[in-house]
């Protein structure tokens, strides 16, 4: 009996070890690509080409980001994105809340056969052909609009929303507003949303990191370069090679080449900067946001 | 009856300002996502803009046969089917295995770096995802072939080999979103009542037999449903990262069903064509939805509706 216990003890021991060995690789793996993407944006590039640089910054150099900034098509980029996050945000909170709070309330008549009219568009849909014809018969092509309105809402952050509501607002309270002649909408902006600080944080997050690193929407809808968001003007630059603007004309092809590559690095580094900066200050609401929404598939 | 729609009808005016909000949101589901669904029609038939949707001729099924017959049609389905099972497969356990590795980690700061730093990649755009594996593709410098390189392999160019296109997709994205989705299993495990543990030590279990038929069970309703809606997306690869991955020299791998329609679709004007095939798809999907649901219903209990 004593020698089955003893063994049980060891074995936890290896059990305990070969568990945070797999922790450290995976934090590994996911750490390894991300670190050699901030050393090689900070190298200099014929140190990066030759293949030098590993994990940490070899011949320090801020070169790369100078020609990031002073690249006017990231610029606009990036103030059309700052626009259209923000913008696209409140719409898509708004609407969400307009749904889902009437939809927590019980007494809703109807209310059943509207959640399973919404949930059926997760299951089932047009489809891009006839989306696009309809976004363009409406006349938003080539418009902000284009990015602000058809895909606004998500049935899944509703479904966060709405099963929020119902659980953390209690019955009573509505019926005591009531009876202090409360209206509906009186109740959703005095009572609901007050209470409901934590969900608005989710859907504020899940929505401006989706519009944010979004491009599909502005690949199909929008023609005119000065409307196009960040994400387009990288894919421009990253994969289809467009560095034209980058630097002067007076330097060689070689080192054109070499100065687009360092590009690569650093507006890769510039452009997940933001996301990645409000990441620790919002994870909490992240992980909440998840587990809010897993009650109810 | 009559009783029953006075009732609804006083129910009605009690609540209006509660429809009056919802109007909005719901004008909005009926623009955006069932006007679509009626404009699925052009895919039986022949769509001239100037006719518009309605007004366009009738021609039955012929775009659905012209696909069926085309020479592509079971390439693009293959690439396709493939691309989504093999993201399933590897995509969809390796949250529940991490989940499961975090949870007997016992250093709490340690348990929080973990989880921290491999959310972190969810944040990341597809651009930038795959700038990263074009990158690091590169023969003469992209940190793949430097890995490679410690074992002598010669370098490769990853992104323009087809035959590495799908392990390229699949591991990057398990890469990207396997922190994310273990979080729902995480918090489902923080749930698992203590107690079931501690007498499992008494009756001498292993930690790897407390896993097995303690942990796992637990959770096995999550599991389910988080199953059945993948199988509901079996046929939908995500045209974002496909779209962006792919270039000519990979086409033969990387052609799927949402690509093809888009550059059948909006780059060629193809529109009937298009839905036809996209409304192939969704059908599909559906059908192994409503299959995987009733199935789970059955063997398990658990279901989405």
């Amino acid at each position: 009996m004593e020698r089955g216990i003893g063994k049980n003890i060891h074995s936890d021991r290896t059990f305990d070890m070969v568990m945070n060995f797999l922790g450290a690789v995976i934090i590994l793996i996911v750490l390894v690509p991300l670190i050699f993407v901030l050393a090689a944006s900070f190298s200099d590039p014929d140190l990066v080409i030759k293949g030098k640089v590993l994990f940490w910054p070899k011949g320090f150099t801020t070169k790369a980001y100078t020609l990031v900034f002073e690249n006017q098509d990231i610029w606009r980029g990036f103030r059309n994105t700052c626009f259209y996050t923000v913008t696209g945000t409140g719409i898509s909170v708004i609407l969400t809340i307009l749904a889902a709070y009437p939809l927590s309330r019980r007494e809703l008549a109807g209310r059943n056969l509207l959640m399973m009219l919404i949930l059926f568009t997760m299951y089932f849909s047009g489809g891009m052909i006839p989306t696009y014809l309809l976004v363009k018969d409406l006349g938003m092509y080539n418009s902000i609009w284009a990015l602000l309105i058809p895909a606004a809402l998500s049935t899944y952050n509703l479904i966060v929303a709405k099963t929020f509501f119902e659980n953390s607002i209690p019955g009573e309270l509505y019926e005591s507003a009531r009876l202090d002649g409360c209206g509906n909408l009186a109740m959703l902006v005095r009572i609901v949303l007050p209470l409901s600080k934590a969900i608005l944080a989710v859907l504020v997050l899940y929505y401006a990191v989706g519009i944010w690193n979004a491009y599909f929407d502005a690949l199909i809808y929008l023609r005119d370069a000065d409307l196009h968001p960040l994400q387009i003007v990288l894919r421009n630059i990253l994969l289809l090679g467009q560095t034209e603007q980058m630097g002067t004309n007076d330097v060689g092809m070689a080192e054109k080449i070499k100065m687009a590559e360092a590009v690569k690095y650093s507006a890769i580094v510039v452009s997940s900067i933001p996301m990645l900066l409000i990441y620790p200050f919002v994870q909490k609401y992240f992980v909440k946001g998840v587990m809010i929404g897993a009650v109810k598939g | 009856m009559q009783n029953k729609i006075k009732k609804l009808g006083k129910s009605i005016r009690k609540n209006i300002g509660l429809y009056v909000m919802l109007a909005i949101p719901l004008a909005w589901y009926i623009i955006f996502k069932y006007i679509p669904m009626y404009g699925l029609q052009i895919a039986f038939r022949r769509f001239n803009p100037t006719l518009g949707i309605t007004q366009s001729p009738w021609v039955g099924l012929t775009y659905f046969k012209q696909f069926f017959d085309s020479y592509y049609f079971w390439d693009i389905l293959w690439n396709t089917v493939s691309l989504s099972l093999f993201t399933m497969l590897v995509g969809f356990p390796m949250p529940i295995v991490l989940a499961l590795i975090i949870n007997e980690i016992k250093n709490l700061k340690f348990k929080k770096a973990i989880q921290n730093i491999t959310y972190m990649p969810n944040f990341l755009s597809v651009v930038v995802i795959v700038s990263m594996l074009t990158l690091f593709s590169n023969r003469d410098y992209g940190l793949f072939n430097k890995i490679t390189g410690l074992f002598g392999c010669a370098p490769v160019d990853f992104m323009s080999k087809p035959g590495y296109f799908q392990p390229l997709y699949v591991f990057s994205n398990v890469w990207q979103y396997m922190g994310f989705n273990a979080i729902i299993y995480i918090a489902a495990l923080s749930g698992v009542d203590q107690e079931l543990y501690e007498a499992a030590s008494i009756d001498g279990a292993t930690r790897m037999q407390k896993i097995i038929h303690i942990s796992l069970p637990c959770i096995m309703s999550t599991i389910i449903v988080l199953f059945i809606m993948r199988i509901g997306n079996l046929m939908s690869v995500g045209f974002e990262k496909v779209y962006l991955m792919q270039n000519s020299v990979t086409l033969s791998a990387s052609e799927v069903i949402s690509t093809f329609i888009y550059k059948n679709g909006i780059q060629k004007g193809q529109f009937s064509y298009s839905t036809a095939v996209g409304m192939f798809n969704s059908v599909i999907n559906f059908i192994l939805l409503v299959s995987a649901n009733f199935v789970s219903k059955k063997t398990t209990k658990t279901g989405l509706w």
